[in-house]
């Protein structure tokens, strides 16, 4: 009989995101060969950008990443899934979002992290604005085909 | 019910949330879209291209053929861009 799917921990926050403390509760037991971890980060736009600011759906925001980590943690053997996504203004160089895996074996890790990456870009409901440092408010950062590809082919797997 | 917007949806509409009550004839989630949209130019403005429009209904994503059913909230919104 395989194991339970480990439940996922999803928060979304104002404040920056501790990430040496989320590995740290990723791997801390005997039965992890493996954690991995993205991360996503504001650029700066060559200089032009001042800040991003992250709108959320509330309620839904936390409901839907979990119900994507519920996912991953169905289709790979995972010990851990943590994903946390911030909102608010968020500076170049800073954090937006993370995603830690961990797993006995490196390849269920490797492919849940990327997975819930794919589905957390095109489903989650988050909405970027550019400020700009002339300070004005730059438009809505627009939605990629790439990233609806990215999640698409996670179906043909 | 209570309609809720996000992003450039609300931004344009110039509202963050209402209630409203459709008639008996808008069912599906295209219908209420078809509906707002003949509400004002600020509506028409917001959902000129209603085909690029996300709508979530308590907080689950539907299609825009999908019932509206005994909806308690409809959030409209653009494209996701978290991440």
């Amino acid at each position: 009989m395989a194991p339970e799917p480990v439940v996922p921990l999803v928060r979304i926050l104002a404040g920056r995101i501790e990430m040496a403390a989320e590995i740290a509760a990723l791997s801390g037991s005997g039965a992890v060969g493996g954690v991995v971890t993205f991360s996503g980060y504001c650029r700066d736009e060559g200089g032009r950008l001042e800040a991003l600011e992250l709108e959320h759906y509330p309620g839904m925001a936390e409901r839907e990443i979990e119900r994507i980590a519920a996912q991953a943690a169905e289709r790979w053997p995972l010990t851990g899934c943590h994903v946390l996504h911030r909102y608010g203004l968020v500076k170049p160089g800073e954090e937006i979002v993370f995603v830690g895996c961990a797993s006995a074996h490196r390849q269920a890790a490797f492919e849940a992290a990327s997975f819930l990456m794919d589905y957390l870009k095109t489903r989650a409901p988050f909405w970027k604005r550019e400020h700009l440092k002339d300070g004005t408010t730059g438009g809505w950062v627009e939605s990629k085909d790439t990233d609806s590809a990215a999640a698409d082919r996670w179906h043909r797997l | 019910m209570k309609l809720v917007y996000f992003a450039w949806v609300r931004e344009r509409i110039g509202l963050a949330e209402e209630t409203v009550e459709p008639p008996a004839e808008v069912r599906s989630v295209e219908d209420l879209l078809g509906w707002l949209k003949g509400r004002g130019p600020n509506y028409d403005s917001a959902l000129a291209a209603p085909e690029v429009i996300r709508v979530a209904i308590d907080h689950e994503h539907v299609d825009h053929a999908d019932p509206i059913g005994a909806a308690r909230e409809v959030a409209l919104f653009p494209p996701m861009t978290g991440g």
